[in-house]
Parts: C-alpha cells; sequence; structure tokens
C-alpha cells in the first residue's frame, strides 16, 4: 500500500485462539481487484506445517519462500535459526521472512523499514532498530537467490487507496449515518463491528453495550431506538437465531432497527470462522406474523459503507427493520477502495417536528402506512409501542373487524414504499451472453472474474447481481438465456427466491459450501464441469 | 401541578374484578403525582403478563414489549434518553422466569430505572400454571400433584450482587407500597421493588392470608447492612417483611461513563457525523496518503 499498489487481503483461520494453521493471502495489482485467487504465485511458509496444508495453492512456477529446502524453486531461509542464533530472540523470525518477501517482489528495502518504524514506534527505538535489521538480513538473503528466479518489480507509485475490512467500513458508515447506539453479543464474524464502535466510543458517539445475550442485545437497540436514538446490533446466524422474535417485536412496534448478519457456515454452530452465504431466506423469513423488512446484501467493503446508511435511511424513515447480510470474507477481508464517494450518500432523519402535532397518536392511519413518530420525552406529546395488536393509540385492541385488520394493512403497505425504492439487480455483458451467473452479496467480484475467465474459455457469459434482495424490486429477466446460480450454500437459496417471486428457470447451480470463499477460478471450473 | 387526572387513562382495564393489581396501579399514580412528574417525564415498560398491561392504564409514555423482555428494552431507553424517568412494570414470570438473566446482569450494570415486580406467584394470564416463585407443594394447573421444585428468592439474589436499591411491598398496603415506589423512583441507580400481589382468581391463598404474614419492617431497620438485608430477605414461613430490605451509596450508574464523554442530552439531539469529519476518519485508512 506504501509503495502505491492496490492490495486485497484475505485470511482464514481456526477456530482456536493461538496456533493451528492460518493464511493470509494478499493479491497485488495497478488497480483494486477485490477478490481472492485460487493459486498463489509466492507462498510464504513460517512453519512445516503450513507448508504441508498450503504447498498445493501455489503455481507450478511459483516460488516457496520457506525455511527448509524441498523443491527446485524456491528461496530456503532458516528465519526462525537465524533470529534465534544471531538476533538472540526467534520473534523476529517474522521480520526476517517479511524482508525475504520484500525483496522478492522487488520493493526498495526503505519501504519496509519506513513501515517498520510507523508500527513499531510506539515500543521506543530498540525495537525499531532490531527489527530494522531483521528486515535487512531477510532482504539481502534473499535478494541474493532472487537474482534470476523473482520476475517482480514493484517500484514507488503515486496512487493511494485505501485498505479497509468490511468490519472497519460498517461501523465508520453507522456513525456517519447517525447510530448513536449499538449492543451486540461477541459471535464470529461480527464481533468486529462492537468492537471498533466501542473503541471509538468517544471519538463518534456511538454508545456500545456487550449485552448478556442476543436476546438482550436486539431489545435493548429497540429500546434506544423507541428513544429517538439510531441503533443497531450485528451477529451472526446463530445469534440472529435468538433475535428473531426481536425482529417480529421490531415489526409490530414499527421501531426502526438495523441488524448486520455476519453469515458463516451452519448449521448450529457450523464453522465459526468460515464464510457462507447460507442464511437468505432465513433474514428474508425471519420473524412470526407477517410484517415488512428490507434485506440488503453489499458486494464489498466500500458497498457495505454505501448501503449501511442506506439501511438506516430506510429503517428511519419506513420504521422497519433492515438486515444486512455480510459473512466472514467480507468482513474480515482488506478491500483496496480508491474513493469512498460521499458525496453520494447523506444521512436523514425522519423524526416528526412535534410542534407540528396536535393530537397524537403514535400508530396513526394514514395512506403510506407511515405514522409521525416521535421519541418519548421529545415534547408532552405521550408516545406508546405495544407487541399486542393495538389501536391507533397503542393500546390492546380486540377490535378484530376494524382495528386489527387495519393495522395489519396499514403495516403491510409500507412494503409497497418499500419496493419502490429497492435498487435493480447490477447487470453485466447480458446482450451477448448465453449463460447469465446470477450471484449475490460478496461475490460480486468473483463471478464478474468469472466471467472473464470463461470469455477466454470461448464461453460467452455475462451477469446479475443482487445487493438488494427484499423487497424484491421489480425486474425483467431477459429471455432465451441459461440462468446460472452461483451461491455460497448448498441449495442454491437465491435461485428458489427468483423461481418463487419471478417464475425463473435456472440451468445449473454454483454452489460452494465448503466455508472458503467463492473465487473465479472455483466457478469457472465449476461451470466448465457441468 | 401535576393531579391523579394527568395519569388517568381511557383504556378499558382488563384485570379481573377486585385483582390487588388496582392496587398496584393506585400507588403508582399517587407515587408519580406525589413526585410531581408530568406523564411526558415518565416511561413505563414492561413486558407480557397481567401485570405487564398496567402501562395501559396509566397514562403516560410506555412501551408494552415481549414476555421477559421488558428490561434490555429498558436499558435501551435509559441510554437513549437519560431525562426519562423509566420505570419496569413486570411480573414474577416476566421477569424472574422468561426475563431472568436480563434481571440478574440488570443489577451488574445499575442502570438508574426502577423495577416493580407483580410477584403473585403464578402465571395468571395463561390461568394458572407455576411461576419461579410458586411455593413448594402448592397444585398449580400443570403441576397437578404440586410444585416440586423449588422457588426462587430473587430478593436475596439482588442483595447479594448489591442491588441499590431492594424493597418489597404488598399490594394490600398501598399508602406503603406508593411510599416504596417514591422512593424507588427517588433513587439513583437501579430500584427493585418485589410487590406481593395475591392471585384472587388462581392462586392458593386469600388476601386475608397474605394479611396475617406480611409486617413492615422497623424504623430501626438498618438499611445499608448487607447481612441483615440477606437475613430479611431469606425470612421464611409465616413471615413477610416489607419495606426497603437494603439501600446502599450509589455506585456509578450505568452509560455515566459515556455521558459524562459525550453527551448528557438525549443521544436523538447529537448532530451528525459530517462529510468532512467522516472523510478524515476514514485517511486513517489510506497508508502513506493524506
Amino acid at each position: 500500500m506504501a509503495q502505491g499498489y492496490a492490495v486485497f487481503a484475505w485470511q482464514e483461520y481456526e477456530s482456536r485462539i493461538r496456533g493451528g494453521q492460518n493464511s493470509y493471502s494478499i493479491r497485488i495489482g495497478e488497480k483494486p481487484q477485490n477478490a481472492p485467487l485460487l493459486e498463489a504465485d509466492i507462498l510464504l511458509c513460517l512453519n512445516e506445517g503450513a507448508l504441508a496444508k498450503y504447498e498445493p495453492l501455489l503455481k507450478r512456477d511459483g516460488i516457496l519462500l520457506a525455511q527448509k529446502e524441498v523443491r527446485e524453486r524456491m528461496i530456503t531461509i532458516p528465519f526462525g535459526k537465524i533470529a534465534k542464533e544471531e538476533m538472540g530472540n526467534k520473534v523476529y523470525a517474522n521480520t526476517i521472512a517479511l524482508g525475504a518477501l520484500v525483496a522478492m517482489l522487488g520493493i526498495e528495502l526503505e519501504t519496509l523499514q519506513a513501515v517498520i518504524g510507523q508500527r513499531f514506534s510506539k515500543k521506543g527505538d530498540e525495537v525499531v532498530g532490531a527489527n530494522y535489521a531483521a528486515a535487512e538480513k531477510g532482504y539481502t538473503l534473499a535478494d541474493k537467490g532472487c537474482k534470476d528466479m523473482c520476475p517482480w518489480r514493484l517500484p514507488k507509485r503515486r496512487e493511494r487507496y485505501y485498505l479497509i475490512t468490511g468490519n472497519q467500513a460498517i461501523p465508520l458508515a453507522a456513525a456517519f449515518a447517525g447510530c448513536r447506539f449499538i449492543s451486540a453479543y461477541p459471535m464470529t464474524p461480527s464481533t468486529g463491528i462492537i468492537t471498533f464502535l466501542a473503541r471509538e466510543e468517544d471519538r463518534l458517539g456511538v454508545f456500545a453495550e456487550q449485552a448478556e445475550d442476543e436476546i438482550a442485545a436486539i431489545n435493548m437497540a429497540i429500546g434506544a431506538s423507541y428513544a429517538g436514538a439510531k441503533a443497531m446490533t450485528a451477529t451472526s446466524g446463530g445469534g440472529f437465531a435468538l433475535m428473531v422474535e426481536g425482529v417480529s417485536l421490531a415489526g409490530m412496534t414499527e421501531t426502526p432497527l438495523v441488524i448486520v448478519l455476519g453469515q458463516r457456515p451452519g448449521p448450529a454452530t457450523g464453522l465459526p470462522t468460515r464464510t457462507a452465504q447460507g442464511d437468505l431466506l432465513f433474514a428474508i423469513n425471519a420473524g412470526h406474523g407477517e410484517f415488512p423488512k428490507v434485506v440488503l446484501a453489499p458486494s464489498d467493503a466500500k458497498d457495505a459503507f454505501h448501503k449501511i446508511v442506506r439501511a438506516f435511511n430506510l429503517a428511519d424513515e419506513h420504521q422497519t427493520t433492515v438486515i444486512l447480510l455480510t459473512d466472514q470474507f467480507l468482513a474480515d477481508s482488506s478491500f483496496s477502495i480508491e474513493d469512498f464517494e460521499l458525496d453520494e450518500i447523506e444521512a436523514f432523519s425522519y423524526l416528526t417536528d412535534s410542534s407540528e402535532i396536535e393530537n397524537y397518536k403514535r400508530y396513526q392511519l394514514t395512506d403510506n402506512g407511515i405514522s409521525p413518530r416521535l421519541y418519548p420525552g421529545q415534547s408532552e406529546h405521550l408516545v406508546a409501542a405495544d407487541s399486542d395488536e393495538h389501536d391507533e393509540q397503542g393500546h390492546i385492541t380486540e377490535d378484530l373487524a376494524e382495528t386489527a385488520v387495519a393495522m395489519v394493512q396499514k403495516r403491510l403497505v409500507k412494503l409497497k414504499g418499500l419496493q419502490k425504492e429497492v435498487k435493480p439487480p447490477e447487470e453485466f455483458a447480458l446482450d451477448e451472453a448465453d449463460a447469465v451467473l446470477i450471484g449475490w452479496g460478496s461475490s460480486r467480484q468473483a463471478i464478474l472474474e468469472a466471467v472473464d475467465l470463461l470469455k477466454h474459455d470461448g464461453v460467452k457469459v455475462g451477469m446479475i447481481h443482487f445487493t438488494e434482495l427484499w423487497p424484491l424490486p421489480d425486474f425483467g429477466f431477459p429471455e432465451g438465456k441459461k440462468y446460472w446460480s452461483v451461491e455460497s450454500n448448498a441449495t442454491a437459496q437465491l435461485a428458489r427466491l427468483l423461481r418463487s417471486e419471478y417464475g425463473l428457470v435456472f440451468e445449473g447451480m454454483v454452489a460452494r459450501y465448503d466455508g472458503l470463499p467463492l473465487t473465479g477460478q472455483y466457478i469457472r471450473s465449476r461451470f466448465n464441469d457441468h | 401541578m401535576i393531579t391523579e387526572r394527568d395519569y388517568e387513562s381511557e383504556a378499558e382495564i382488563q384485570w379481573c374484578p377486585g385483582c390487588p393489581n388496582f392496587g398496584i396501579l393506585q400507588a403508582f399514580k399517587g407515587a408519580l403525582v406525589g413526585l410531581q412528574k408530568a406523564p411526558h417525564e415518565v416511561c413505563l415498560v414492561s413486558g407480557i403478563g397481567q401485570a405487564a398491561k398496567l402501562p395501559h392504564y396509566l397514562k403516560c409514555n410506555f412501551f408494552n414489549g415481549l414476555h421477559g423482555r421488558a428490561i434490555p428494552v429498558a436499558l435501551g431507553i435509559h441510554v437513549a434518553n437519560p431525562q426519562l424517568t423509566t420505570i419496569v412494570v413486570t411480573g414474577d414470570g416476566d421477569c424472574y422466569g422468561e426475563g431472568g438473566n436480563h434481571f440478574i446482569h440488570a443489577i451488574r450494570r445499575n442502570p438508574d430505572i426502577t423495577v416493580v415486580v407483580h410477584n403473585n406467584e403464578i402465571y395468571a394470564l395463561t390461568k394458572g400454571q407455576a411461576s419461579p416463585t410458586t411455593r413448594q407443594g402448592e397444585k398449580r394447573t400443570i403441576q397437578v400433584k404440586g410444585v416440586d421444585i423449588a422457588p426462587l428468592n430473587m430478593l436475596s439474589i439482588a442483595i447479594i450482587h448489591d442491588c441499590t436499591f431492594v424493597a418489597r411491598g404488598f399490594a394490600g398496603d398501598i399508602d406503603h407500597l406508593k411510599g416504596l415506589v417514591t422512593e424507588a423512583v427517588n433513587h439513583t441507580g437501579m430500584s427493585y421493588v418485589d410487590v406481593i400481589q395475591p392471585c384472587i382468581t388462581w392462586g392458593t391463598h386469600p388476601v386475608s392470608w397474605y394479611k396475617e404474614r406480611v409486617y413492615r419492617l422497623g424504623e430501626d431497620y438498618e438499611l445499608s447492612d448487607q447481612e441483615a438485608a440477606l437475613k430479611k430477605a431469606m425470612e421464611g414461613g409465616d413471615k413477610m417483611p416489607i419495606g426497603i430490605l437494603y439501600r446502599t451509596s450509589p455506585r456509578e450508574v450505568f452509560a455515566s461513563r459515556f455521558r459524562k464523554a459525550v453527551t448528557d442530552q438525549p443521544l436523538a439531539k447529537l448532530p451528525l457525523t459530517g462529510r468532512e469529519k467522516m472523510a478524515g476518519f476514514l485517511s486513517e485508512f489510506r497508508p502513506g496518503g493524506q
């Protein structure tokens, strides 16, 4: 990044606190390419177990950087031994390896040293100096071996990109949207959101509370929202299952609420640290009874930023729940972004001005179903909220023929207003396409790369990609195409949804459900295998 | 001047005629009028059950939420608008059964709210099942051979965990209860009042049975003695002390650090983070850039 390149970084890790085999993949380019690749040019293994697990990921002509000689195309540096024997502490092994990696990439040592200087400045000159030395050692050792083998040169460029994960973009965007309250219970991969907001509580002015369970989390957020604070919660599938009665409560009380549902493979505890798109239908159908809600699924960190702002605006205007579906891949990956385009988004508040109201009725029947919303204590007007079926004042009703029916209709008519606001899916290369890959959420870049790879295979493929999934927009699928669903789940949930809502017929599906993210190569090979 | 008329609700009361809940409602009214709180300054929060209907019968702000979930909703309200007097009105099933976890953790947080539990030792709205406070051996509609698990003593739990205000009242002693509610609302920090409320429709014992056993704590009772309070709370058999069992000097109230650092106003009044400020935050994610 400091050298002026766009970087995409993706990590996969085991569900344990220390140890195990974890990997961190970095993709470097002149322009942002925010998707993982299946194969690597360089594989750096910090231990032997890593070599056994990850060597298959290395291209045949790729170069291995490891401590023991095991193949021809490799650079061998015993990081651990050097760190211990020459530097007196094995902790420097990582910096030695990093120095070697930087040499292989053809980046100047000074760039790495500047980064080290910044990163370790708080730890004092001694630590900085030792890491400089370690980096230089690795750099020099690798540089010799690299001469004829490493083709890469990454000279300094002027470009500067943002590097941000989904779980960093989301809390920042929430603060921009006017969020003042988050309550959540820790659950991978959503925990980063409340962690970020809690650490920045004073600067961003968002109150953050770790609840005793997810039921408390959603009810606290609903209470805060009722009392006028824009509020959110964040969880994963299992926690969301506990929250579902609260989703229904927000629907009945017409309390604005934003929920981030970071997906991971289920059922039950599933694969806690892996990725999936398995909760689409669960999110859309969450909550007993019938009431409107919105489900959005951003494609990357920048889109997540924009969609969170949109989520808070929609929730506030339509007095409804908005669920933002992310996943471990989107939450934890670092995306390169040229520009956040803040000018394109704006935060709104739809609280009613109390001076405009004479006789206040919280659930006043209106044409669009949206009633004036005040918060308790805002004025002398009293604000009611009721989980029972209620009348316009918010009192329990047993008047079935008139009040109950009118209230059901009032809530559901809001869905019509929402339907006008949802955006149609993104279309790419549809005109020429024989086959169309349909996907949603965080797989956008992988699908686009699959379209490109398949083009080189001589297959004309296009893409339709959804980021706004409920209510579904008015959309006409072009006729005469072979539709394929591409999803990180086993049962093609989007395809089932589109079949039931649009009557769309599918030719096949690419379903990945091993806990790893979709990649262009994966989609291409599954498509071609068919 | 706030009078009882300001709190008169038009909603039709659904309690059984003669239910001691009417006494509790009267005590609420009396306390709030005595404190000269205007209805718009008060927010009642409840879950589900007969007690949880009380907010409909007292004209003020209210949130009648889900079974067991009144306390977390109240916590959110308490943070979002600290100027409100937030009172949870709940029952033994709502608060000690379905919502027990929330109650325990609320004590740890010490929010500046009042929690009043109508404890009738039964699930009345669902027609007579055992509640967490039903005495062992008493019969209920599911427990036809008698309840064989031990009742929960939430007063003791609250005292052990240093809830800053713990009291017990009796729905049959309205004046005394009015005094407790007044003190509870005035107390800074979490105040908890368990109210003995005989169920005249499904209960095992008539109101008179409770009247014979209830007694007021004496004026010489030492409020801040945790061990003595625990003894009182655990007094079993035929004795039911009512009054403030335990009160300690207020410790830090929930969200007070945030209030000092950010705002003590309703959060709805905070201005938005503008684009310029957000661009500044985002620039921290741009290595080497401005």
